[in-house]
């Protein structure tokens, strides 16, 4: 099972891994944002998970750091699964947080970090292109995220005195 | 003897008229299913005169809004109603449709009459074939009447002196 691959990338950066969870055969591990490249690199190259299945983010507004990119990892060869979190804080008025982009491992990234870029408002340092996937260009804010006003609503047209 | 009938012309016109609508489905989600079920056999709106959908606005003149509504394609249903032919009526099928229904969020529409006049509102989640059917009634007697949004602008044109074909506005205006 995936545990061993677990425990094989404990050994490997000791220095990197900020927590490990396994429960029911999910494997978890929480690394450091510094350590990512080289840990998902190493995952594809020495650890055979060759398929990134998702890609997606959760915003803990409140909790420091506030956001937590995760990735699902699988391999094709042994069909184990290993899920990788980053966690990365927010500076007040300050830019958005940032992680290392994984479309240089994976191509299949290049869209769901877009998808994370677009409704967390999360940057990934090095994508090829980094712009809104599902909105439209003229939206303000990223609306996933917990503090998005449910309300809000940005049109792009309204009807102007069209009551009969 | 022969029976002579008489009506005044703008009657037997809309009558004319509600027996042969050509729909345009605007089908985005869900109530599609229910739209089909309508247009099938068992339901069969050709009983009513509407039973040819044309996939282009051009030749249709009743517009089924059938389903959810978000702001990324606001600007193409409008675009849909005004290449639509006149006189031309729309449903709103569905809650979706009619007022955004469960959704409250940054993506959905709350209700396509903020895009486009909406004639008849066909509630439920999706509607039964039956109240679909009520619905295609309903606008039918709105026909009749003369009471649709269409026939009002054009009533309420032609007593300021305004004939078709007349300067229409080509967009509404975008608010950014
Ligand atoms: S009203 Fe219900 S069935 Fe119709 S589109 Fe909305 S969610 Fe789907």
């Amino acid at each position: 099972m995936a545990k061993a691959d677990l425990d094989k990338l404990v050994a490997t950066f000791p220095e990197a891994i900020v927590a490990t969870h396994s429960h029911c055969g999910d494997e978890t591990a929480v690394v450091l944002p510094s350590h990512l490249s080289e840990i998902m690199r190493w995952l594809k190259e020495s650890g055979g998970f060759d398929l990134l299945v998702d890609l997606t983010a959760v915003d803990y507004l409140g909790r420091d750091p506030r956001f937590e990119v995760v990735y699902h990892l699988r391999s094709m060869q042994t069909g184990n699964r290993l899920r990788i979190k980053v966690q990365i804080g927010e500076i007040e008025g300050g830019p958005p947080p940032e992680v290392d982009s994984v479309v240089s491992i994976w191509p299949a990234a290049n869209w769901m970090e877009r998808e994370v870029w677009d409704l967390y408002g999360i940057r990934f340092a090095g994508h090829p292109d980094l712009r809104r996937v599902l909105l439209y260009e003229e939206f303000v804010g990223h609306p996933l995220r917990k503090d998005y006003p449910k309300e809000r609503r940005q049109p792009l047209v309204r009807r102007e005195n069209l009551l009969p | 003897m022969a029976e002579t009938y008489t009506s005044r012309l703008e009657e037997a016109i809309s009558w004319a008229r509600k027996y042969s609508l050509f729909t345009y489905p605007f089908a985005t989600a869900c109530c599609a299913m229910e739209f089909m079920a309508t247009m099938a056999p068992k339901y069969d709106i050709a009983r009513f005169g509407a039973e040819f959908p044309r996939f282009s606005p051009r030749q249709a003149d009743l517009l089924f809004i059938v389903g959810t509504i978000v702001e990324k394609q606001a600007p193409v249903l409008l675009r849909i109603w005004e290449q639509m032919a006149e006189p031309k009526y729309v449903i709103a099928f569905g809650v979706c449709a009619s007022t955004g229904g469960f959704y409250q969020n940054y993506s959905t529409v709350p209700g396509a009459d903020q895009i486009v006049p909406v004639d008849v509102y066909i509630p439920g989640c999706p509607p039964r074939p039956e109240q679909v059917l009520d619905g295609l009634m309903l606008l039918q007697k709105k026909i009749q009447e003369g009471t649709t949004w269409v026939q009002q602008r054009d009533r309420r044109e032609r007593e300021k002196g305004i004939e078709p074909p007349r300067p229409r506005p080509r967009r509404l205006p975008v608010i950014s």
